[in-house]
């Protein structure tokens, strides 16, 4: 009935904190840059996924999926282009049942998506701590130097 | 139906970006996690639809079918018009900056 309408608001969050991310980042970066050009650590953290990015994967997943789904609800006359653009709204029996479906459906929707990304950061945190491990010399091997 | 006509489309644009990877220059990945997205939203659809309908479920009428069908193949279709609309603003190759810069020359 209106279910993709809980993963949307939620991407709608997930893009207005990507674009706060995005711009502290850049800040730090800025930062880093000026204070010592000299410090690898700056050019060692630019070989990491930045948060930012990896929350625009989160964003691609909610505005298409919950895009494609509006498509869906459109085709099946579920959402109309005339207020209250939701059919449901119409009747409160309609609205109970929308209003039920959102808390249930919907609320699956946001957490099954959101579950999977977190996913997807948990894999590329660990691959990018394997690499690090990889490329930092030991104590030992350092010693022997 | 159409959470089948979405996974296969996840798939199949998924081994394409696989591919091309590391380059980006089609932002495969961003049609690849629109249909994921999908996908894994209709997966909850289908799973609600199921606890509804019990083994029902899995017997449609062929009318539906059809129309599922048609749904998905849609819903391929307009995730296509999305990242194409994405890739001409984006432009990563800059191939849309060049025919102009060529048009105004």
């Amino acid at each position: 009935m209106a279910c993709f309408i809980v993963p949307a608001v939620e991407a709608v969050v997930t893009t207005i904190a990507t674009k706060v991310v995005k711009s502290k980042e850049t800040k730090s970066e800025n930062l880093e840059i000026s204070l010592d050009s000299k410090d690898t650590e700056s050019v060692e953290a630019s070989k990491k996924v930045p948060f930012s990015h990896k929350l625009g994967w989160l964003n691609n997943l909610l505005w298409g999926g919950s895009g494609l789904l509006a498509f869906e609800h459109l085709w099946h006359g579920e959402v109309v282009p005339w207020f209250p653009f939701l059919t449901a709204a119409g009747n409160p029996t309609d609205a109970a049942e929308m209003l039920h479906e959102m808390s249930t459906v919907g609320v699956g929707m946001a957490g099954l998506v959101t579950a999977v990304w977190l996913g997807m950061v948990a894999v590329s945190s660990a691959m990018e701590k394997k690499s690090d491990a990889m490329e930092e010399p030991s104590d030992d091997s350092l010693e022997e130097a | 139906m159409t959470l089948l006509t979405t996974v296969f489309a996840a798939i199949i644009t998924t081994i394409l970006w696989y591919k091309n990877a590391p380059k980006n220059e089609m932002k495969l990945g961003t049609l690849a996690l629109m249909y994921w997205g999908a996908s894994l939203m209709w997966m909850v659809d289908a799973i609600a639809e199921f606890i509804e309908l019990k083994s029902a479920y899995f017997t449609p009428e062929p009318a539906d079918m059809l129309n599922d069908l048609f749904l998905g193949l849609s819903v391929v279709a307009l995730g296509l018009i999305i990242w194409l609309i994405i890739l001409i603003i984006k432009d990563p190759k800059g191939v849309v900056r060049a025919s102009f810069m060529k048009n105004k020359n």
